[in-house]
């Protein structure tokens, strides 16, 4: 009962916020090992701070989770329409999961819109939450309900809960100062109240973050916790929720260490100032805001206190204009952009592979071509970054594989072009972008060294026995020219996108010079040290799967799957996309098939089959959703058995 | 007229954070060992060696000069400077150079462009370098013409220009470079013409001693593509009526003994040429580059003809002090630390929500 709260006002009393509510233990309570929820309502009802918040009680629980953010690009598109629905999923669990789920096990479902548009994903039985107050006649009539599927039987399938969520917030909230507009905003805190009472998630987190975003806003505050706490109350309560749902902390998934949850965006913005500190260098990001990559420069304006400077620019063009400049000034430079920005950005990346200067460009990539679809996740960029330029224009291409990843996908890049002083192109997407699972907080002496050595003096003896600085003189390991930075004494030098002689870095036009220059800087970025390829095969199998990029999790679950039903299937990863490592035509030389999944018709499997003449298979979905398990491992076993 | 010493720049503000050259220096310290080659009697060659005359005055250090061009005929210039230098890419060396402002405030950041670098492909980071007032020295060699694609008209060229791509004549009207960067907030803009090496080291030397972006349109002239594109600004008789020399405090007089002026009319507020009469003389305009208004500075640069060059006002238009980008960048990352303390990655990187799994 509500014995823990007697009035609203007291609910939200600032001095008990951040207590532990616990279920009263008067219902059934069962154990699942995972969960799959998901949060759908209008893009102006909360669902992704609603599907957040979550997130963070389940990741401070300690279960092993998977969210998948799903939005329009619109910011407030018409209401209670099926284009303005926005979701956010999660999937959490006691053991190691990999993606955020195929098909919900719940929906909570704020209007007829987001019934209809997430219906079809839920498998018969799932249980529906609905605001029944939002099914009225008209909003019905707006998405093509004819007859309320509340009441014509199209939900027996399924465990439907009626709630009028609407109208319980505002009666949680009458005694407060609000309108009824007002009060009625928080009723996506008391779905997540209900929510967090169904699953025994903790709460003070959430009482915690609502007491501070509103900080200004007390009574806002006090309003939305009355909501949250009447949520939960409301599941407590009521006969229709009989059940309530214990998932174990995932304690033998993860190895020893400190957790926190983690979004792709994060990870990458913490990786670039983790590799600012340990290369010793400023970071300098030039920026222009896109989606799905604006949160890095959001995030990285926050930091200017360990030396972080970011520059909006007034376009694409001059965001990585600037890092370049920034860069040649002895700064890690960065640049942070989606696909149509790469398009723009391609000129002055060529000019950073001829001035063989340090740069990092992060790629989100988002559905295309062109504008295509910028809050969706697809991978079609491969190519671009690997050719997008004119003439030979070599770049390293790194990619993260999942949210958590982003970090060190970060100072893997940065590792590579500080040593080879190459723009290097790092390719996340929307998925891992805007996705997130808990990362293992490493400590500081576990992160590479990347210090780097500027030239400090002349590096060339002429003939006549002078001492020069020849800015293109190479280490003959690695082929990368010294970093000279202005405000170095006698190392004074002139670069520019026109071809150089070798060596001296003067303009040349000699024919011998620039073919031996082409030659070389292709060389220079062949040669780049990374790992081999690590094989996942614990059965000697006939096919490998090979993939890249945001498909690690859905490869590797639609794997896990065929194996448990008895298949061989051997599975590989790509982190290093430009070079592939060194092993990796040995190792597509051991399979009789090799099947390559990717959002994208077939990129990767254009690049392994032009380079090593495997004829590799290609199986691909350019939908703006990464790939679900199931599918994959039907797709799968269908090329086993081909 | 900024103050210089033997020292060098001690005295000059903006450049207070770039060190000293640690000996007198000479123009051919700034020359380089590479040949130049711009056609011969180009007015390339005549700035080059303004700036490079110039140069010693300032008594940098010269690894803390940095020149960054983009493509044309004169972004070739940091090639022939031995300074730091970076020969970019069509249209965005004053984003590159503005990167490397912010980055180092240690470094006199020069920026060498065209008409067509700077107004056709680089349009948009030239007026937002101005508009931010990075601490960038921006050379805009105008010639009027495309010189290093062979002759094209530039944005610059007089409508009715009749060029390669134009047999029938240009139709586009042209920009007034001076009018342009003032639209978009230039704090300093000035205009002089390769020839004159004394007015053009001038100019070099009030743009040094600018705090934020100096833009400096230098009239120049292609012998190959638009030969005497500005001759009626340097024959001397023509120039006579011709130009205006705008110096700051006094009446803006020029033509003959001065017989002519400049006048606000009273009617549409608007500024015309007038002959200097006894009941007018008062009424002459005083140049006031230090205004914090453009207005003045604008309708001056709308004086001159754009077909003819009549009624050209050359010197220093526009010398206002505003906040400068990469100083208030600085400061808010000593706010930043000031306010949070120094970043702590270890603290960062565990945030506030974390759960310790043990084994």
């Amino acid at each position: 009962m509500t014995s823990q709260v007697s009035s609203p006002a007291e609910q939200a009393d600032e001095a008990v916020v951040g207590e532990q509510r616990k279920p009263a233990g008067t219902k059934d309570v069962r154990r699942l090992d995972r969960v799959i929820i998901r949060f759908a309502g209008d893009s102006g009802d909360g669902m992704q701070l609603t599907g957040d918040r979550f997130t963070s009680e389940t990741a401070s629980f300690g279960n092993d989770l998977s969210t998948l953010p799903n939005f329009p690009a619109e910011i407030r598109a018409p209401a209670g329409t099926l284009p303005g629905v926005s979701s956010f999923q999660l999937h959490f669990a006691d053991h190691d999961i990999l993606t955020p789920g195929d098909a919900p096990n719940v929906l909570v479902a704020m209007n007829p819109a987001a019934l209809k548009a997430n219906i079809g994903d839920l498998p018969r039985g799932a249980e529906i939450i609905v605001n029944t107050d939002e099914f009225t006649k008209r909003a019905m009539q707006k998405v093509g309900y004819e007859a309320s599927p509340l009441e014509d039987g199209s939900l027996d399938g399924y465990s439907v809960h009626p709630v009028p969520l609407t109208t319980l917030t505002v009666e949680a909230l009458k005694e407060f100062d609000l309108t009824r507009k007002e009060a009625e905003r928080s009723k996506n805190m008391f779905a997540l109240g209900l929510l967090s009472w169904m699953y025994h998630r903790p709460t003070e987190g959430t009482e915690k973050f609502l007491t501070s975003k509103f900080a200004k806003k007390p009574a806002i505050a006090a309003a939305n916790i009355a909501a949250f706490r009447a949520g939960w109350n409301f599941g407590e309560t009521t006969e229709d929720f009989a059940v309530s749902y214990e998932i174990a902390p995932a304690t033998t998934a993860f190895p020893v260490g400190t957790y926190r949850n983690i979004s792709g965006n994060l990870a990458l913005s913490y990786g670039l100032i983790a590799a600012s500190r340990q290369a010793d260098l400023p970071l300098f990001l030039g920026s222009y805001p896109i989606t799905p990559a604006s949160d890095i420069l959001h995030e990285l304006s926050k930091h200017k206190n360990f030396g972080v400077r970011t520059f909006q620019a007034e376009d694409e063009i001059a965001g990585i204009g600037a890092a370049l400049g920034a860069a040649f000034g002895g700064s890690l430079g960065v640049t942070t952009t989606s696909g149509p920005g790469v398009a723009l950005k391609s000129e002055t990346i060529g000019l950073a592979v001829s001035l063989e200067l340090p740069l990092l460009v992060i790629d989100i990539q988002r559905g295309g071509p062109s504008t295509g679809l910028p809050t969706k996740t697809e991978q079609a960029d491969l190519l671009q970054a690997m050719f997008g330029r004119n003439g030979e224009a070599p770049v390293p291409i790194v990619a993260p594989c999942t949210p958590a990843d982003c970090f060190d996908a970060a100072l893997e890049a940065a590792r590579i072009a500080l040593t080879y002083r190459t723009p290097v192109m790092l390719l996340s997407d929307g998925y891992l972008a805007n996705g997130s699972e808990p990362w293992r907080i490493p400590e500081l002496d576990e992160l590479p060294d990347l210090t780097v050595q500027f030239a400090q003096g002349p590096n060339h003896t002429l003939q006549d026995g002078s001492e020069v600085f020849w800015p293109y003189k190479r280490d003959p390991h690695t082929l990368a020219r010294p970093w000279a930075i202005p405000g170095t004494p006698g190392l004074e030098h002139r670069i520019g996108g026109i071809e150089k002689e070798d060596g001296t870095g003067n303009i040349s036009y000699s024919p011998a010079n620039h073919d031996f220059m082409v030659r070389t800087r292709q060389a220079k970025i062949d040669g780049i040290q990374v790992p081999d390829l690590e094989v996942d095969d614990p059965h000697e199998a006939k096919t490998l799967v090979l993939g890249w990029g945001s498909t690690y999790g859905p490869i590797t679950a639609a794997v896990r799957r065929l194996r448990k039903a008895g298949e061989s299937i051997a599975q590989a990863h790509l982190r290093h996309l430009n070079p592939f490592p060194r092993n990796l035509g040995v190792v597509l030389g051991r399979y009789e098939k090799v099947v390559i999944p990717e959002m994208n018709l077939g990129q990767l499997a254009t690049l392994v089959r032009a380079k090593y003449l495997v004829d590799a298979h290609s199986y691909n979905q350019v939908n703006g959703m990464p790939f679900k398990a199931e599918q994959l491992a039907k797709a799968l076993k269908e090329a086993i058995d081909a | 007229m900024p103050e210089t010493s033997a020292e060098g720049t001690g005295t000059i503000e903006a450049l207070s954070l770039v060190p000293k050259a640690e000996a007198r220096q000479s123009m051919k310290d700034f020359k380089s060992d590479q040949e130049v080659r711009w056609c011969p009697g180009c007015g390339d060659y005549a700035i080059l060696a303004a700036v490079q005359g110039f140069m010693p005055e300032l008594g940098l250090a010269k690894e803390n000069i940095v020149f960054v061009s983009g493509i044309g005929c004169s972004s070739r210039f940091p090639y022939y400077m031995n300074t730091y230098g970076m020969h970019s890419i069509h249209g965005r060396a004053p984003a590159i150079a503005t990167g490397l402002a912010s980055s180092r405030r240690d470094l006199s950041v020069w920026v060498v462009t065209g008409d067509g670098d700077a107004l056709s492909i680089g349009g948009n980071h030239l007026i937002h370098a101005l508009r931010r007032n990075v601490n960038l020295k921006i050379l805009l060699f105008n010639n009027r013409i495309y010189g290093l694609t062979k002759g094209q008209y530039s944005p610059t060229s007089e409508v009715g220009k009749i060029t390669k791509s134009t047999p029938m004549g240009s139709l586009d009207a042209p920009f007034n470079p001076v009018s342009l960067a003032i639209g978009a907030e230039a704090s300093f803009v000035a205009r002089t013409v390769d020839s004159d090496r004394k007015h053009l080291t001038q100019v070099l030397r009030e743009a040094a001693a600018h705090k934020g972006t100096a833009l400096i349109e230098i009239y120049q002239n292609c012998n190959i593509f638009n030969d005497g594109a500005f001759e009626v600004l340097k024959d001397k008789q023509q120039a006579e009526e011709a130009v205006i020399r705008l110096e700051h405090g006094q009446p803006i007089r020029f033509g003959t003994d001065g017989a002519r002026g400049v006048v606000r009319d009273a009617q549409t507020g608007d500024l015309k040429v007038v002959t200097v009469t006894p009941e007018n003389e008062s009424q002459i305009l005083v140049h006031d580059a230090r205004s914090a208004s453009p207005t003045t500075a604008f309708a001056l640069s709308r004086l001159a003809d754009p077909d003819t060059l009549h009624h050209t006002p050359i010197g220093v238009f526009r010398s206002a002090e505003r906040p400068v980008y990469d100083t208030q960048m600085s400061e808010q990352l000593d706010t930043a630390i000031e306010q949070n303390g120094k970043g702590d990655l270890a603290a960062l990187l565990a945030g506030g929500d974390t759960w310790t799994v043990v084994g």
